[in-house]
């Protein structure tokens, strides 16, 4: 049993962030896709990017998903921008 | 779907090369002899967006999801109206303004049905396939923004009733006159 998420990040919520993606041990009490945006929005500097209010958008394993979704080991999570294709 | 499958043709590709428009609308319809309308759409690069120029755009996506969401939009088209054959085309990578980006071609027996379910897939494409825009204008790069006029476009569809333009054909109001 791993309690490790995969996270993306897309587009300008990327470059803020520095990073594509990468593998994160659930920290204790980070039980859903909204906790564990705080979380990240709390390293400072461009992960504000992140903080409430931002237009942020998430998916939980390739599906579009809101802040209550519970979060499982082994879950592919994703913030971006809202999308602008077409 | 299964339709499409026996033809061994896909519904749905991402890809970055371009896409042949006339081939992609004859197939449509190719092979059966209930097919009464085609209806489709071709999304084109503009050289001009927000009051900037435009020299090119890059079109990033989450590979993986991208395919999964145009998936079930179609799917999602197919349980509202009786759909003979679908495609969707999306390209990423950079493109330059006239280049296309996106295709999307509806078969069904009658145009109401065709036009809608052409229009339903686009709304709900611009909502909810991860793609984004980055474009390279004379002040630099930029993310494009999403319209709140995209939103409203895929909500209004949530008002329609599932499987309008069925029984109440624009073929079978004419029919009747």
């Amino acid at each position: 049993m791993t309690s490790k998420v995969k996270i993306l990040y897309f587009a300008s919520l990327r470059e803020a962030v520095g990073c594509a993606g990468e593998e994160l041990e659930l920290p204790a009490g980070i039980a859903t896709l909204g906790a564990l945006r705080s979380h990240l929005a709390a390293r400072g500097e461009g992960w504000q990017a992140l903080a409430a209010g931002r237009n942020v958008r998430a998916a939980l394993n390739q599906k579009m998903a809101a802040a209550d979704a519970a979060l499982d080991g082994g879950d592919e999570v994703a913030f971006f921008p809202p999308v602008t294709g077409g | 779907m299964v339709q499409a499958r026996a033809q061994g043709a896909a519904e749905v590709s991402v890809q970055q090369e371009d896409f042949d428009v006339g081939a992609e609308i004859a197939r449509l319809g190719e092979g059966r002899r209930d097919v009464g309308a085609v209806a489709s759409f071709v999304g084109l690069v503009r050289d001009a967006n927000d009051g900037s120029g435009v020299r090119a755009m890059t079109l990033e996506h989450y590979p993986g999801m991208t395919e999964r969401a145009l998936e079930e939009i179609v799917e999602q088209a197919k349980a509202r109206w009786s759909l003979h054959a679908v495609r969707v085309i999306h390209r990423h990578g950079r493109l330059e303004p006239a280049d296309r980006i996106v295709f999307v071609g509806v078969a069904s027996a009658h145009r109401g049905e065709a036009f809608a379910a052409c229009e339903f897939i686009m709304d709900y494409l611009k909502t909810q396939a991860p793609f984004w825009k980055c474009e390279e204008t004379p002040q630099g790069a930029r993310w494009v923004d999403a319209r709140e006029s995209d939103d409203s476009a895929a909500a209004r569809w949530e008002t329609v009733p599932a499987q309008a333009g069925q029984g109440e054909d624009w073929d079978d109001i004419e029919r009747r006159r």
